[in-house]
């Protein structure tokens, strides 16, 4: 297990060095510099300013110092917002984002596993239906139309919950965004659990643990449940980047001051630094959470660490 | 076929000519603004069958071209995410060995990325031009055809007529192109179909963010950020063009799945 957990773990690093070289590459071919579409300065002033932010290195020398900063947890200064570095910045906005990701990925994988299973139990039943007509309707509906249609709903018509942030503290200010952002993958993992525990029912050993007289909540529990989660689990790699996407939407329509919330800002300013910075930290913690997952899949699936 | 293809079909059918012609059907056109008219609520009699913007321009009208916009940008970019994915997935499954490993090793990388922050960061290292836009949608959006072309073209590979191909003296290229992505067109085609909505998605995405399509052309997730910030006073803005997303998108990925069932199950038998 241990071997199998280190190899995961050198297997990710020549990942995320592709991605953050891919990242940069990006920014840095772009035509013109960070300060080309300002007002005009002189080209004295331009050339202090690209000294000062070592533009003037070599491609190559500017990659491996924004690495070196990296590992020193430093993303260099913002572009736009003066006297604020990137790290900062993304440091003050992390806390809500992580908050609303943690709190819709865990609803989503228990009403998801939930619907699921209660779909695959009743198979072809109304229930049945109903629970995969309102997934296809989950899946489909993005994000940025379902935020607006509850805020009109519940905040607007109803009255029962805030629509912004600023002006409502408390945890009632979190129930929209995370049904939100949660929704889609609530629909998307109960299709998922249902498939597979449909599967997995059909197999021999559920037969033989039938055959020996359990019954069916305990052949469920004990023996579908474990084996029908691999899909799900494997699926939890995907949800986790839709989620972080989704959160760019769900923090711009409400208002939350999230680390989306400035991504986007970044891009509609033009703030290098900011939206590289924001890339790359994003996709490590992408490519680390993928690492957990594939752990977790070695533990509950001891096959995949032999082969 | 059941009739959720059908209906679907249908109505993708339906909003595919009224967006084409529909715009003819209206008086107004997608620019002109009416100071007269500010937010004026849907109405026949009125000519503004949406109602108008906050500008006074004609709804109905720029819906239609919105749709048209989005279902244009969604089949382009389909179009090259086959392309890229028909060619990765069968070059993968037709050599196999090391050279599939690897491949696909790669894909299953890719695919746990948050593809679209590098499409946002292309957009702002780059001027934003529409081209930009299909190719960046497409180059995401290719990981899912190529493992299902993989698969196929692995059991294709072994047989009879690719056997023969190869004893006619045939090179890897030809028996490639020639004889195995012929016979990959079916599954291809229920694919797209899944790839469509995916790249709507991403469009409108964008466009909603402020990122994609810039004004005074138009889009549906365009269409809907600027209805997110009348819906108290004017909720149509709103609800008009994201209930068209919305029902665009289920109608693909039904018609997607339904068509998938569908050949799976003749597959099967």
């Amino acid at each position: 297990m241990l071997r199998y957990t280190l190899l995961r773990i050198l297997g990710a690093i020549p990942t995320l060095l592709l991605v953050i070289a891919l990242a940069f590459v990006m920014v840095h071919a772009a035509p013109g510099g960070p300060f080309a579409d300002d007002r005009v300065v002189s080209p004295d002033i331009e050339a202090n300013l690209n000294t000062a932010y070592d533009l003037d290195d070599p491609l190559p020398k500017q990659f491996l110092r924004y690495v070196g900063g990296l590992l020193r947890g430093d993303l260099g200064p913002s572009f736009r917002y003066v006297d604020r570095s990137v790290s900062e910045l993304i440091g003050g906005a992390l806390p809500y984002s992580l908050m609303l990701g943690a709190a819709a990925m865990s609803l989503a994988l228990v009403l998801g596993v939930g619907a699921g299973t209660l779909a695959a139990l009743r198979q072809d039943s109304v229930l049945d239906r109903l629970i995969m007509g309102f997934s296809m309707t989950g899946i489909s509906i993005p994000v940025f139309v379902v935020a607006p249609a509850l805020i009109l709903l519940f905040a607007v018509k109803l009255k029962w919950l805030p629509a912004g942030w600023s002006g409502a503290p408390g945890v009632g200010r979190y129930v929209l965004p995370v049904v939100t952002l949660a929704l889609p993958q609530i629909a998307y993992i109960a299709r998922l659990t249902r498939a597979s525990l449909i599967d997995v029912l059909g197999r021999d050993f559920i037969r033989t643990a039938r055959a020996q007289g359990l019954g069916t909540a305990t052949v469920v529990r004990v023996h579908a449940l474990k084996p029908a989660m691999l899909p799900v689990l494997s699926y939890l790699g995907p949800a986790i980047a839709a989620i972080l996407t989704g959160s760019v939407v769900v923090e711009e329509v409400f208002g939350i001051p999230g680390v989306g919330q400035f991504f986007v800002r970044g891009a509609l300013n033009r703030d290098y630094t900011l939206v590289l910075g924001i890339v790359v930290f994003y996709a490590s913690l992408i490519v680390a959470l993928n690492l957990v997952v594939d752990v977790l899949y070695g533990v509950i699936d001891p096959r995949v660490r032999y082969r | 076929m059941s009739r959720t293809i059908k209906a679907s079909a249908v109505f993708l059918g339906v909003v595919a000519l009224l967006a084409l012609v529909g715009p003819w059907l209206s008086p107004n056109d997608y620019v002109t603004t009416n100071f007269e008219k500010l937010l004026a609520p849907p109405s026949v009699g009125g000519m503004h069958f949406f109602g108008t913007d906050d500008l006074g321009r004609d709804l109905f009208v720029r819906t239609m071209l919105g749709v048209r916009v989005t279902l244009i940008v969604a089949i382009v970019a389909s179009m090259v995410s086959l392309v890229i994915g028909v060619a990765y997935g069968a070059v993968a499954g037709y050599v196999g060995g090391r050279v599939d490993a690897a491949m696909m090793r790669a894909v299953d990388t890719l695919y746990a990325l948050p593809f679209i922050f590098f499409v946002i960061l292309l957009m702002v290292a780059f001027e934003r031009n529409f081209l930009l836009i299909f190719v960046a949608i497409g180059a995401i959006n290719w990981l899912d055809m190529a493992r299902i072309v993989r698969g196929q073209t692995l059991s294709l590979r072994e047989r009879e007529f690719v056997e023969a191909a190869r004893l006619a003296g045939a090179g890897t290229t030809r028996i490639i192109f020639r004889h195995i992505a012929p016979n990959l067109v079916g599954i291809v085609v229920v694919y797209v179909t899944l790839t469509i909505p995916q790249a709507i998605l991403v469009e409108s995405f964008l466009s909603f963010l402020g990122l994609g399509v810039q004004e005074p052309q138009t889009s549906l997730g365009a269409l809907v950020n600027a209805g997110v910030g009348r819906m108290e006073s004017a909720s149509w803005t709103l609800l008009i063009p994201a209930a068209l997303l919305a029902l665009i998108l289920m109608s693909f990925n039904f018609l997607g799945d339904g068509l998938r069932d569908h050949f799976d199950a003749r597959q099967a038998s």
